[in-house]
């Protein structure tokens, strides 16, 4: 029985309770039990309807209710479902870690997706670390003949926006991971022309677990607004970097902590990804880790990543890291990213070096990329930007007329 | 009553030829890369036939006009 999963509140729910719990098949099913059928149309609105009550959004970043994911994909005719492990965020583990520790729950996850949007397939795209993980367990399954819906495993592509959804779907279509331009939306028109569900391995994770345990066991652990536990990769300046689950809502400090507390005097966190936004450490540790916790610093937990940033480092020069990375990461589609964030990075650089950086022309060019791309591929670097300015800019000298 | 229009930018069909900036500069003026900073606000009656045919324009087919959400 599940009696030790079940318990109320109790996480870790997706990775394993103890290191030695096997990922194979047998051990999935003596944890969790399996997974109900979704035979017809009523159990499929029955739990449409239970992941609405849980409360269930996604976990790769956005944040989008799956219930009306799930809805708006099940209404269309002939729909695919597409699970994203592609982990373009180069700073997060936590979709590898899960597919590497828990294949057969993703894999459930996306069953049920499938099964209860009407789709007859199911694509899972993961990172090349983890594919061969993935493979092992379709041949577990193709074994025990336990799926009802045809699943294809596919390596993902390499490369920051490459994990975006409609990038995912252009590489499966295409084998070219580029974003597409919104309308239509993917659950409207998406792979090959059909109805597509794009979710993050772990919300399917998530949604395994909903349909086997309910809406009630899942609220029990995290926020009455931001219910369930989520992963969490902590790096940087700390003890044992790695990923975690945790109830949402955690405190920032608890979640330095259990990986292992900081191994140096802290400055800074960067917290939601590469895309994320430059906290002070001080400020934050008290924050519950959740939308609503750190919403008036103008963060949030994005995918799920905390990076800490020693008092020894310069906030700047890693800022002006990111955003070169981030300009060479642009997929090159449209004219403000492609040339907006070449030339963000190249002010970055000039003042971290402090070698006469126009505060004024940066902030001018945060405005003129800000929300003027197909993806959210400038935005989120805009994000950063601006960020390490409020964060790290006390410390600039004033440049003649103030900057600005 | 119609829906307000919004002149919206297909930015990864957009090449930045800068003809709309040139027809209709009451509404779309062009960022320092060459490419068009639409107006976010909704398109004012009078200008209503000139944004139409600024849409007709765009050799790229990257811009539209919004009515509804």
């Amino acid at each position: 029985m599940t009696a030790a999963l079940l318990l109320a509140g109790a996480v870790p729910r997706l990775l394993p309770s103890e290191p030695t719990d096997p990922a194979g098949l047998a051990g999935h099913t003596a944890r969790y039990g399996p997974p109900p059928l979704v035979p017809g149309q009523r159990q499929r609105d029955a739990l449409i309807a239970e992941v609405d009550r849980a409360g269930l959004t996604g976990r790769g970043g956005a944040g989008f209710p799956t219930a009306r994911k799930l809805a708006a994909v099940a209404a269309g005719r002939a729909p695919v479902v597409v699970a994203n492990g592609t982990e373009g965020e180069p700073a997060s583990a936590k979709d590898r870690v899960l597919i590497a520790c828990s294949p057969h729950l993703v894999l459930d996850g996306a069953v049920l997706a499938a099964e209860v949007t009407g789709a007859r397939k199911a694509v899972i795209v993961v990172h090349r670390d983890v594919r061969a993980v993935l493979d092992e367990a379709m041949a577990e399954r193709a074994r025990a003949r336990s799926d009802r819906v045809r699943l294809e495993v596919r390596a993902a592509a390499e490369g920051f926006v490459a994990g975006q959804a409609s990038a995912v779907v252009q590489w499966v279509q295409r084998g070219v991971p580029a974003p597409t331009a919104t309308p239509p939306r993917l659950a409207q028109r998406g792979l090959r022309g059909a109805p597509t569900l794009v979710q993050n391995v772990e919300t399917l994770a998530h949604l395994a677990l909903i349909a086997r345990y309910g809406a009630a066991w899942f609220r029990s652990a995290g926020t009455p607004a931001e219910p369930g536990s989520m992963l969490v990769t902590v790096l940087g300046a700390v003890r044992e970097p790695g990923v975690r689950e945790v109830a949402i809502g955690t405190p920032v400090g608890q979640l330095l902590d259990l990986a292992g507390g900081a191994s140096a005097p802290l400055q800074a966190l960067l917290l939601g990804g590469y895309f994320g936004t430059w906290v002070d450490a001080a400020e934050a540790s008290a924050r519950p880790f959740s939308s609503a916790g750190l919403a008036d610093l103008d963060a949030g937990p994005g995918a799920g990543l905390i990076a800490a940033l020693p008092a020894s480092a310069c906030g700047l020069s890693e800022t002006a890291r990111l955003v070169r990375y981030l300009a060479g990461e642009s997929a090159g589609q449209c004219g403000p990213c492609m040339f907006g964030l070449p030339a963000i990075a190249g002010q970055a650089e000039r003042l971290a070096e402090g070698r006469g950086a126009d505060l004024g022309l940066l902030h001018r060019w945060l405005g003129q990329v800000d929300g003027r791309g197909g993806c959210a591929h400038p935005d989120g670097a805009v994000r950063l930007v601006r960020s390490a300015l409020r964060m790290f800019g006390p410390e600039l000298p004033v440049p003649p007329g103030g900057g600005r | 009553m119609t829906a307000p229009a919004r002149l919206r930018v297909d930015f990864i069909a957009c090449d930045g030829r800068g003809l709309c900036a040139e027809a209709l500069p009451e509404l779309i003026t062009l960022d320092d890369w060459g490419f068009p900073i639409v107006s976010g606000r909704a398109v004012p009656p009078r200008l209503l036939a000139d944004a139409r045919a600024t849409v007709r324009l765009c050799p790229k087919l990257a811009l539209r006009l919004d009515t509804g959400r």
